[in-house]
């Protein structure tokens, strides 16, 4: 069937929930509210306020709420209103959540889902407009990952919720209407794997969330070139499927990583690094990587979309990877 | 007021388990057997003590800050295990990654140790969270410092336990300071136990150098919790006779403060009690402290004897 993105992570929650009641859903505007971008339309209705869980504004409070209760045995999904808001409660995901297995000899586990809308949007200023993936990925015990199709945002977000580890689970408020078919039985998709999404031999253009739509519209443009481009999702930040993306650049010899973070110890210029570590001899040029201009994210729409990746930003890396 | 002999008798005994532990760790320190940052807790044993001590750990929880030696061996943790994981060997609770500030053991329902300031609270509120889900019938101990309470993260949990009714006694741990600083320097207000009001809980001022007094009211107030679940506050005034860490000569504060805390000693007063009333005399006292002493020595020997953990073991315990 047709879903949105919206629709498809409302569907993995709601089915998690039936089958498990351990899972709540808690975080700011949840309940009552319907999720301020909608995401969990109804499912107060359906699973009441015992497990459908309105919080006041105290990201540092309810988040480190779900964390203990992860650690004594529920599964707590927390809803951020968005990323912005996860830096007020970063103390609690870093130094508890992905630490406290580690620093107890593996006494506990920690079976928690903190999601919600990464990245910018439009005209929304700096405060409200960053891809923050880095931070979270740069912390070993996390999981992180950045669906950019509604089968994959209901697949990945089950898998998430079933998974005995804090996740890290990236959406994105533009990409929430975006449709797509997505399967009527039941399904997962395993954390950890990229998908090919275009076969190519001359380039690898690789990316994640919201920036796939622009690398599939370059690689579009780009074949009509005559020029045949190998479209990675890479999906799952952390654990990283680098096996995906090697074979593909020994393949094309050519890689463009596409990351809307800034570029300064990001995810994309960590994988630039590991393909460069990694499949040196193969390399016909050095990786491209197109991210966000290193500046603060400005409100005038025209300077805020010179500083956002584009498709035209990927096309030109493109065509600098392959001398053109 | 209770008044149980075979209960004073088990104080008496955990209080002199972690007044001798924490002395020989202080020793095992300064012979770089262990290193790092480790906070004592020494003096304030009567609070650790008489709090857990009230508890049912099948059904309750516990979790601490980073001065959690006390806690640790309170709740029953082998003795061994917490000398181990100081010695930072593969025998310790935490495998020997953890050390002096992350002393947990999950059947026992010690839920840590935290190296952050303030850092357990909203995790505590979390523990009592999953008892008001599962409708069990238990309370959470979260201890933390006077240090710890003008976080966010105190004024947050406090608030989330109200609002969601949880079951969770807060216990602010008044050493009088937060490292080097004087408590009353940095509060707004010197009665902390009033901390809790504008959440709408009632705190109240405890004698945390007695032993007896520090039982009774967490016991009062953790039945009362078990009856009607929601938050309870406890402002537990105590004294460390150490420095905030092994490296921190304290003086910040005068001698005379000191010897004035120590004439109030919590072993003392109790030992003392319990000889005025009959129940204890000072041969039976040398038998319960030479006990006190023999284990921790034998935890000692055993982290000594323990091996140091495989190498490779940094890569475990990351993921489950």
């Amino acid at each position: 069937m047709e879903l949105t993105v919206r629709e498809a992570l409302n569907q993995a929650m709601s089915e998690e929930m039936r089958r498990d009641k351990d899972v709540f859903l808690i975080g700011e505007e949840v309940a009552q509210y319907d999720g301020a971008y909608k995401v969990s339309q109804g499912m107060l209705k359906e699973f009441g306020p015992k497990r459908v869980i309105d919080t006041p504004i105290t990201e540092e409070g309810f988040t480190g709420l779900g964390i203990g209760a992860a650690m004594a045995g529920l599964r707590p999904i927390v809803e951020w209103m968005t990323l912005n808001f996860s830096l007020m409660a970063i103390d609690q995901v870093i130094n508890n959540a992905a630490k406290t297995r580690y620093m107890s000899g593996g006494q506990f586990a920690f079976p928690i889902v903190f999601r919600g809308p990464n990245g910018p949007a439009e005209f929304l200023a700096a405060q409200h407009s960053q891809a923050l993936q880095s931070l979270f990925a740069h912390i070993p015990g996390l999981k992180v990952c950045a669906p950019s199709t509604p089968a994959d945002a209901k697949g990945m977000l089950k898998s998430a919720i079933r998974d005995d580890n804090p996740v890290i689970f990236l959406e994105a408020e533009m990409m929430y209407s975006w449709k797509g078919e997505v399967p009527d039985e039941e399904y997962l998709v395993r954390l950890g794997e990229a998908a090919v999404r275009a076969e190519g031999q001359d380039v690898t253009i690789a990316g994640f969330s919201k920036p796939m739509r622009n690398i599939l519209e370059a690689a579009e443009a780009l074949e009509k070139r005559g020029i045949s481009c190998e479209v990675i999702d890479i999906r799952s930040i952390r654990p990283l499927d680098e096996e995906t993306i090697f074979s593909s650049v020994k393949k094309t010899n050519r890689i463009v990583v596409v990351d809307e973070a800034w570029p300064f110890a990001s995810v994309g210029s960590h994988i630039s690094h590991l393909v460069t570590t990694n499949c040196f001899d193969y390399l016909d040029a050095p990786p491209g990587l197109v991210a966000m201009e290193d500046v603060p994210m400005p409100y005038n729409r025209e300077m805020e979309k010179q500083v956002c990746i584009s498709t035209d930003k990927i096309v030109k890396a493109a065509e600098s990877v392959l001398y053109l | 007021m209770i008044n149980d002999k075979k209960i004073f008798l088990t104080l008496l005994a955990d209080m002199l388990l972690v007044r001798r532990f924490e002395e020989l760790v202080a020793r095992m320190y300064g012979l770089r057997k262990i290193g790092g940052f480790c906070h004592l807790y020494i003096g304030e044993e009567a609070v650790a003590v008489g709090a857990i001590s009230s508890l049912d750990l099948k059904t309750d929880y516990v979790i601490a800050a980073y001065r959690d030696h006390g806690h640790a061996l309170a709740c029953g943790m082998d003795p061994g295990a917490v000398m181990a994981e100081l010695y930072g060997k593969e025998t310790g609770c935490s495998k020997g990654k953890g050390g002096s500030m992350h002393m947990y053991d999950a059947g026992k329902h010690m839920f840590g140790g935290n190296g952050i300031v303030g850092g357990q609270i909203p995790v505590a509120a979390g523990l009592a969270f999953k008892i008001a889900y599962r409708e069990e019938k238990g309370v959470v101990l979260c201890f933390f410092g006077d240090g710890a309470i003008h976080q966010g993260s105190f004024h947050e949990s406090v608030n989330l336990a109200k609002i969601y009714n949880l079951p969770i006694i807060f216990i602010c741990e008044n050493n009088q300071y937060g490292m080097g600083t004087d408590f009353r320097r940095v509060s707004a207000i010197d009665d902390l136990s009033a901390m809790g009001k504008s959440y709408g809980i009632d705190g109240k001022q405890v004698n945390g150098m007695d032993v007896l007094e520090v039982y009774s009211e967490v016991k009062k107030l953790s039945d009362e919790i078990k009856k009607k679940p929601g938050p309870g506050f406890l402002e537990i005034k105590t004294y460390r006779y150490k420095g905030h860490s092994m490296s921190d000569p304290a003086k910040y504060r005068t001698k005379e403060e000191l010897a004035e805390y120590r004439q109030r000693d919590p072993i003392e007063l109790l030992k003392v009690r319990m000889i005025d009333a009959g129940q204890l005399d000072e041969a039976e006292y040398k038998k319960m402290d030479d006990k006190a002493k023999k284990i921790s020595q034998d935890a000692a020997d055993f982290a000594e004897s323990s091996a140091q953990p495989a190498l490779d073991e940094i890569y475990s315990d990351i993921f489950a």
